[in-house]
């Protein structure tokens, strides 16, 4: 493995140093410094699987290939950014008292343990280490959503464990069931669950195992991807917790999520011949756009309006998965990429706006270009993006999605364009009401970070106009694998 | 003589284990719940050291001394203390209508065999007949996790679930490998301390751990 290790080292090691230093003066510093440190790990280990191809580590027991290795420099990146932006966010949260001493050393311990859990699931090939690295990764957050300790964060926060916990219970279920498929074949003991090894089995895998298996696994880890009607945590988890914290949540723990559930995806299809788990995605997937789009627009507080629209995008992704194929797996990674760079940039003027305001009610923040013209028109390129105007990276994708939807699946198109008209109409809305104006902010004690927001609606901007050539190919790779 | 008896003692377990789910789901007192959790957790002990000793699975004995060191002594004690410090200890929960919750109960152990019948017939496992009741006593923790309004006996119906799972996965494939068990392990031991943490939290802001104070976020 070599340097490639340090995406795995340094959040773990980071979380351990975090823990020590505590609320020192420097301690926002040393969780940036460790996240550049992983993202410059990961920036190597993607150079090495350009090169290479796919790559496997300690007798197999770490896998990446062309799916993973995206979401890993994705996961890295955002991670990085979203650190840089929590540096002025947690301290001037601090001085506006909100979270105590020692609030912020366990905020910043489980940020980085919160990363090596998802570098974790992405990375392993092991599939219970994928179970119990995404339980890990509940439960590094779940103090976190709490950090506040006002009524409305413990609720949200108690809702969160208890649901996902029992979702993910589910999970382990399903993950038994594919041992037991597999050991039939691969004999018993660890090689029985690699994915690698299911993966090079499938087609004898017994299919009514293996069918009983993914609906748990749907279920499971489908409550942390958000999917309706399991997705009742999500918006309390984003509204109550910090915002960085939202960030990191929308932007890559439901990715993360969705990835696990996409590897046994295409076991399970594999072994069924026939595109059960596709269908389930399918269904699933219109269903929380559907869903996620109407219940967006009665939302008052914005962070649960945005949690509303991850809901409603994450649905999207995971009907394009479920369509399957060339063009709508590689729509699904594209849109993967955008929307988690696009909300999590969104999220970071949000907390900012929030800040400003001293509210998350909506009919409380009013007039941002005026008091902040950076932070105003960020937030509403932001919302530009995530609506899926061109020129931005969200509207290709969208547009690949929906175009596949019509030639495979015409009943859906509609219900999909409906669903994006409202939730397009209401966030529109709400955000220009909010931007525009007359000012009721104040100024913050500390210069708010719009660096990263700029960075990410950079990327986004570009993913619209032009795409380069060895993205394309990396995709397409990713896409084949998913099939 | 094991190999005879074995099995059918794996079995008579096993049907304690759903007893234990079904005591579990209407017992209102907390400190007895804990004990039954404690008790569920020494027949989970006690069917692995069971299955061990039929099948020759080494690694299983150590599972086995997880789920005795964790399961038996570790978790009811850190509960115990924690129902202690919370002054929670004699509290009894007002459990609406307990044979409706019964009978409800009786159709998710029917749904669980329906279910589990067409994997066990494939499965190689001497214990294969007790898929059905692992996955029973699954269902039957969730709902109890779901009928329960106080914190404890939430996470309680929440550790039950993690045992009704491991108790599948010995049934099944006579266990997860080590590495995976272990992280389970961890994981669980985590999630108590954790949980133990929030209920305080919960406390000092609400002065009772009754979970019905946290149902303002609602959908407007």
């Amino acid at each position: 493995m070599g340097a490639e290790a340090a995406i795995l080292v340094a959040p773990l090691a980071g979380g351990a140093l975090l823990a020590l230093i505590g609320h020192r003066r420097y301690a926002p510093e040393v969780n940036a410094a460790v996240s550049v440190v992983t993202f410059g790990a990961a920036a190597l280990l993607v150079k090495r699987v350009i090169e290479e191809g796919s790559i496997s580590a300690l007798e197999e027991q770490f896998f990446v290939d062309s799916l993973n290795v995206f979401l890993v420099a994705l996961t890295a990146f955002v991670s990085m950014t979203t650190s840089l932006f929590s540096r002025p966010y947690m301290r001037i949260e601090r001085s506006h008292g909100r979270v105590t001493d020692a609030g912020m050393r366990l905020y910043h311990a489980m940020y980085q343990l919160f990363c090596f859990t998802m570098l974790l699931v992405l990375t392993t090939n092991n599939l219970g280490v994928m179970w119990v690295a995404m339980e890990a990764a509940t439960l590094t957050t779940v103090l976190l959503v709490a950090l506040y300790r006002t009524h409305a964060s413990l609720e949200a926060a108690w809702k969160y464990f208890i649901l996902c916990g029992v979702g993910i219970a589910q999970a382990l279920f399903g993950t038994i069931l594919v041992y037991f498929a597999a050991e039939r074949i691969l004999g018993s003991g660890m090689t029985a669950l690699l994915w690698t090894h299911l993966d090079s089995v499938k087609a004898g895998l017994e299919p009514t195992v293996m069918s009983i298996a993914f609906v748990f696994l749907l279920v499971g880890y489908g409550t942390k991807v958000g999917l309706v009607p399991l997705h009742n945590w999500l918006p309390d988890a984003h509204a109550e917790g910090p915002t960085p914290i939202s960030a990191v949540l929308s932007g890559l723990l439901l990715n993360v999520a969705l990835y696990a559930l996409i590897r046994f995806k295409v076991i399970t299809d594999g072994a069924l011949e026939r595109p059960f788990a596709g269908a389930l995605l399918t269904g699933f997937g219109l269903l929380s756009v559907a869903v996620a789009a109407f219940f967006l627009s009665r939302q008052r507080d914005i962070k649960r309006m945005f949690a509303y629209s991850s809901i409603e995008h994450m649905g999207l992704i995971t009907f394009a998965f479920g369509l399957g194929g060339p063009v709508a797996s590689f729509a699904g990674l594209l849109h993967m990429t955008v929307h988690s760079l696009t909300k999590s940039a969104i999220f970071f003027t949000v907390g900012h706006a929030a800040q400003k305001s001293g509210t998350q009610l909506m009919e409380g923040i009013r007039g941002l270009v005026r008091a902040s013209p950076a932070l105003g028109w960020g937030m509403m390129l932001g919302a530009v993006a995530i609506l899926g105007l061109p020129p931005f990276g969200v509207f290709a994708s969208e547009f690949l999605i929906l175009t596949t939807a019509i030639a495979q699946q015409p009943w859906a198109a509609p219900i999909l364009l409906v669903s994006l008209g409202v939730s397009f109409a209401a966030i529109f809305g709400k955000v220009q009401a909010m931007v525009f104006g007359e000012p009721t902010v104040a100024r913050l004690p500390h210069r708010p970070a719009l660096i990263p927001v700029f960075a990410h609606l950079g990327i986004v901007l570009l993913l619209g106009l032009y795409i380069p050539p060895y993205l394309v190919d990396w995709y397409r790779r990713a896409a084949q694998l998913i099939g | 003589m094991l190999a005879h008896y074995g099995p059918q003692l794996v079995n008579l377990l096993a049907a304690v284990l759903l007893l234990l789910a079904f005591a579990m789901l209407s017992q209102r007192r907390i400190l007895s719940l804990i004990n039954l959790f404690a008790f569920q957790g020494f027949i989970l002990f006690m069917a692995t050291v069971v299955v061990a000793m039929i099948t020759g699975q080494t690694h299983l004995y150590w599972s086995a001394a997880v789920t005795l060191l964790l399961k038996v002594f570790l978790l009811p004690w850190i509960l115990h203390r924690l129902i202690r410090r919370l002054n929670v200890k004699w509290d009894v929960e007002t459990l609406v209508n307990i044979p409706t919750l019964m009978i409800f109960g009786l159709v998710l152990v029917i749904l669980a065999f329906n279910l589990a019948a067409p994997i066990s017939l494939l499965a190689g496992t001497v214990t294969r007949s007790t898929l059905g009741i692992a996955l029973a006593s699954l269902l039957l923790s969730f709902l109890m996790m779901i009928t329960r309004s106080k914190a404890v006996p939430q996470v309680v119906a929440f550790l039950a679930m993690e045992n009704s799972l491991f108790f599948a996965a010995t049934a099944t494939v006579y266990g997860m490998p080590m590495v995976v068990e272990l992280g389970i392990a961890l994981d669980v031991l985590v999630a108590s301390l954790i949980l133990g943490v929030f209920l305080f939290q919960i406390r000092s802001r609400f002065d009772s751990v009754d979970t019905r104070h946290l149902e303002r976020l609602r959908e407007q």
